[in-house]
């Protein structure tokens, strides 16, 4: 598919807009960029997500996509000549989205969980390390999730390598070490160092900044 | 094609529901293997280590885990007969937006709704009236979500045909009426009525029963 209309709606400190930028920058797809503000939401937001009213939102030729992993495929889908994001096989892509959702539905909830102050902490704690463990495992004999390449849940996993950091930094809460997590330590260093991700993410000083200031 | 397909369920599992239409609509010969969720078989432990649930759909040994993603799965590996996902990306992310705002949106709201206590449920009423809202929008001039065809997102809320009763019935609060989602009923009528479904309906007063203690 050629040169088309693509907009991308989103906020420079989300985990989820960054996947869609990342994956549009893999495929070499030109896009015009929306900073939103939450308190104030667009109308164009409103009008193009008005199930969930959330970011990020990618147009094409005016048509809205919601939900950062459905965008994600999609995008895999419409520009299918260049770099692919998931594998062809139908049993490995099932592995992919597999663990696409884990990230999202099981890794999200439990760094909520740590966030929290005393007791719930705790618990989020326990939650997070088992989560990570089984990352951790997931990685054994990969350069990354995706294999060779940066894949559909290395994508997916970018709140794993920048977001997870920062949050338990500025927590104190020492978890994310080479000594716990060897494979995931290294893959977070390859990751970043991969050079779209470099020029996609938000500067870690910047995010951690941001978050002091949000009193999160 | 000779394969082995084998699904790990439960009676009540909403989740492999999902999974035994597809199959079904496909055409696709399986062996329904019955867990019991309170003393889990180490079979399913091997194959789902994860998340240890049900429904894990295991071809030729190796096992698909998560209800969405076994449904895609099942769509790419069977793709002569009956497609699930329409073809155009366009249509096949709403499809999956969909799907997903059933699990993710939808099913915890009418929970609440339903099975929830006091002022939470009263909340979660009113949003749930106000999320069926897109469903019944979805169906306009459809008999499916699918269109002509059951789809991947009316195995997504295919639930909704058999339980939305069930719970409806447990807590004594109508959810769905024929007059404000005359569309939504029909769609519930239609799916729960088809026949190569008729089979799969876990029993009505089993299920009455599993939600009255949940307490």
């Amino acid at each position: 598919m050629g040169d088309q209309e693509v907009k991308l709606f989103s906020l420079w400190a989300s985990p989820f807009g960054k996947r869609v930028e990342i994956a549009l920058k893999i495929k070499g797809i030109k896009y015009e960029y929306f900073e939103e503000d939450l308190s104030n939401k667009s109308s164009e937001l409103l009008k193009y997500n008005p199930v969930h009213k959330k970011l990020p939102v990618l147009l094409h030729n005016g048509k809205p996509v919601c939900e950062s992993l459905v965008i994600l495929e999609y995008i895999d889908e419409t520009w299918k000549s260049e770099r692919s994001l998931l594998p062809e096989d139908p049993y490995a892509r099932a592995m992919a989205r597999f663990w696409a959702k884990f990230i999202d539905d099981k890794c999200i909830a439990a760094m909520w969980g740590a966030r929290k102050n005393s007791e719930g902490q705790e618990e989020g704690i326990e939650e997070l390390t088992e989560h990570l463990k089984t990352l951790e495992n997931e990685l054994k004999g990969k350069k990354f999730f995706g294999g060779d390449e940066i894949g559909l849940v290395d994508i997916t996993a970018d709140l794993i390598a920048l977001w997870l950091g920062v949050l338990l930094e500025l927590k104190g809460i020492e978890l994310l070490t080479k000594e716990k997590f060897p494979r995931l330590c290294e893959w977070i260093d390859d990751y970043l160092d991969h050079q779209i991700i470099k020029e996609t993410l938000p500067d870690r000083e910047t995010y951690r900044d941001f978050l002091l200031k949000a009193k999160f | 094609m000779a394969t082995e397909v084998k699904l790990f369920r439960s009676w009540s599992s909403r989740y492999a529901l999902r999974i035994v239409w597809a199959l079904k609509l496909k055409g696709v010969e399986f062996e329904a293997i019955f867990e019991d969720l309170s003393n889990k078989s180490s079979l399913l432990l091997q194959y789902n280590p994860v998340h240890k649930k049900v429904p894990v759909l295991v071809h030729n040994g190796k096992p698909v885990c998560e209800s969405l993603v076994i449904l895609e799965y099942v769509d790419e590996t069977w793709n002569g007969a009956h497609p699930l996902l329409p073809k155009d990306p366009f249509a096949k992310a709403e499809a999956r937006f969909w799907a997903k705002f059933s699990d993710d949106k939808l099913m915890p709201l009418i929970r609440k709704a339903t099975l929830g206590n006091g002022e939470e449920k009263e909340e979660a009423r009113v949003l749930t009236a106000e999320n069926l809202k897109h469903v019944e929008e979805l169906l306009k001039g459809k008999k499916f979500f699918g269109g002509e065809k059951i789809g991947y997102v009316d195995l997504a809320f295919g639930w909704m045909a058999y339980l939305i009763n069930v719970l409806e019935e447990v807590s004594g609060a109508t959810l769905i009426k024929k007059e404000e989602f005359p569309l939504l009923s029909k769609w519930m009528e239609n799916f729960y009525e088809f026949p190569e479904f008729k089979e799969s309906w876990p029993d009505h007063d089993r299920l009455i029963t599993k939600f009255k203690n949940y307490g």
